[in-house]
């Protein structure tokens, strides 16, 4: 079943992130889960370095994702949790 | 990078806070996406929830809305004697005489690529004319367009059917009888169009739309944004995956497509022609458009095979278990219909995976 899975996965909207280790030009070379690939990043706005993460879609890079902003995600989440706690005390109240 | 999108006491949190806010009736959440589909059923997420929210796959399959006329023209080009290049999805789907898959079996050459600059390099090594089958939402299309201006091979082209989600959903919110309470909108596609798109749609129909992120966590945030609309009667576009989407998106691929693409009105297998939701080679680029190059003239093509509920899922009206041929006749190793095909298919993900299950 794994076998199968990997031998159709589907590209079209799976984007996967992966750890920079070098760029050369408008192409990086990229860790996507322990699987060096390389990435081309024509796609994207901002400059990238050694070290960055980025969202990798059929070879090309999408988006910089940087760790601070999955930590805020999570912190967003929270947050969400949070607030609504404190209302349904203030109702119960 | 080690972060708990997971983590089952804050699915817990977010579980009971949609408890709280969910209205006392069925909920209708649509997503648009076959990545959310898969995750949603992966991890069992409908069992977490009340039975009241009722959350189905729009049209967020490429390979299930790609029109036959589309797959019956690349048949053609392969016929004649082009290398057709295709993602692994798009093998399988019945045209209206066989699938290109079918086609390979009788000797075409069409190969499987994992990515449009793959099959730029194929036509290096060649001197035959090779075609690259354009189907995918907005994620894909930018990377067609960086191609295409990165002086390709003389001897590529595109066979454009690449679509647009905002169009499709506004579609489904003016079927008279789709009582849409929300969107989930697709992850990927917003990380390259951003969240304003959305906002005129959330606020001409009234609907909760929330762009939801790919993990467990992600998804149940997205949907507890929701249910805080709904409650709140502020039903509004709102970003629930900030680490992967800025409002405005991705600029240098927004700009990709605009250089390389125009709209045009396109044929949704299940749904019909959405006016401007498809993208076609603009003027500068027409010379790489495989139809212009080959003149082929797309033919209409067949509809849905009889008792076939595929345009009714694909539309969010019905779930695959409701389609008299679900399991029955139409399994992923001899699909009926394009929504058993795809691994992003609806019919296709509820056969591996089950759909609802009770825990």
């Amino acid at each position: 079943m794994k076998q199968e899975r990997e031998v159709i996965l589907n590209p079209m909207c799976l984007a996967i992130p992966g750890e920079v280790l070098a760029v050369e030009d408008e192409r990086a070379t990229v860790d996507v889960g322990g699987v060096e690939q390389e990435v081309r990043l024509d796609t994207l706005s901002e400059d990238v370095a050694e070290g960055d993460y980025l969202l990798v879609h059929t070879g090309f890079a999408i988006q910089k994702l940087s760790p601070e902003e999955a930590q805020e995600t999570l912190s967003l989440f929270d947050e969400l949790i949070e607030t609504n706690k404190q209302l349904e005390e203030e109702r119960e109240v | 990078m080690k972060f708990k999108f997971k983590d089952r006491e804050r699915a817990d949190e977010l579980v009971q806070l949609i408890n709280r806010r969910v209205p006392d009736r069925r909920i209708k959440i649509v997503h648009v996406c076959g990545t959310h589909e898969v995750a949603i059923t992966e991890n069992g997420l409908r069992s977490l929830l009340p039975d009241r929210i009722d959350i189905r796959e729009g049209p967020g399959c490429p390979v299930c809305v790609t029109p036959t006329s589309d797959l019956d023209a690349a048949l053609k080009l392969a016929e004649r004697g082009a290398i057709i290049t295709a993602f692994g999805d798009m093998m399988n789907v019945p045209g209206t005489a066989k699938s290109l898959n079918e086609l390979k079996s009788e000797g075409a050459d069409v190969r499987l690529v994992y990515s449009v600059s793959e099959g730029a390099k194929i036509a290096e090594n060649t001197e035959k004319q090779v075609v690259f089958l354009g189907v995918g939402f907005e994620t894909t299309t930018p990377m067609t367009a960086a191609i295409l201006k990165d002086d390709p091979p003389e001897n590529f082209s595109i066979l454009p059917s690449n679509k647009l989600i905002p169009p499709a959903m506004k579609s489904l919110l003016e079927l008279p009888d789709n009582d849409i309470d929300g969107f989930i909108a697709p992850g990927h596609v917003s990380t390259i169009i951003g969240v304003r798109p959305y906002e005129s749609l959330a606020e001409e129909y009234g609907v909760p739309i929330v762009v939801g992120g790919f993990e467990p966590l992600d998804i149940l945030y997205a949907l507890a944004l929701i249910m805080n609309q709904i409650s709140n009667s502020d039903p509004k576009a709102e970003n629930g995956y900030n680490r992967a989407v800025d409002y405005e998106g991705n600029p240098k691929s927004k700009k990709l497509i605009k250089e390389v693409f125009k709209e045009t009105d396109a044929t949704w297998r299940g749904i019909g022609t959405i006016p401007n939701s498809g993208l076609t080679l603009n003027r500068n680029y027409e010379e790489w458009n495989a139809l212009n190059r080959f003149e082929v003239e797309p033919e209409e093509g067949i509809e849905e095979p009889p008792n076939c509920l595929c345009p009714q899922v694909i539309t969010a009206r019905a779930t695959p278990g409701e389609c008299e041929l679900f399991k029955e006749k139409c399994t992923p190793s001899s699909p009926y219909g394009p929504c058993m095909v795809g691994e992003e298919a609806m019919c296709n993900i509820w056969y591996r995976y089950g759909g609802r299950p009770k825990l």
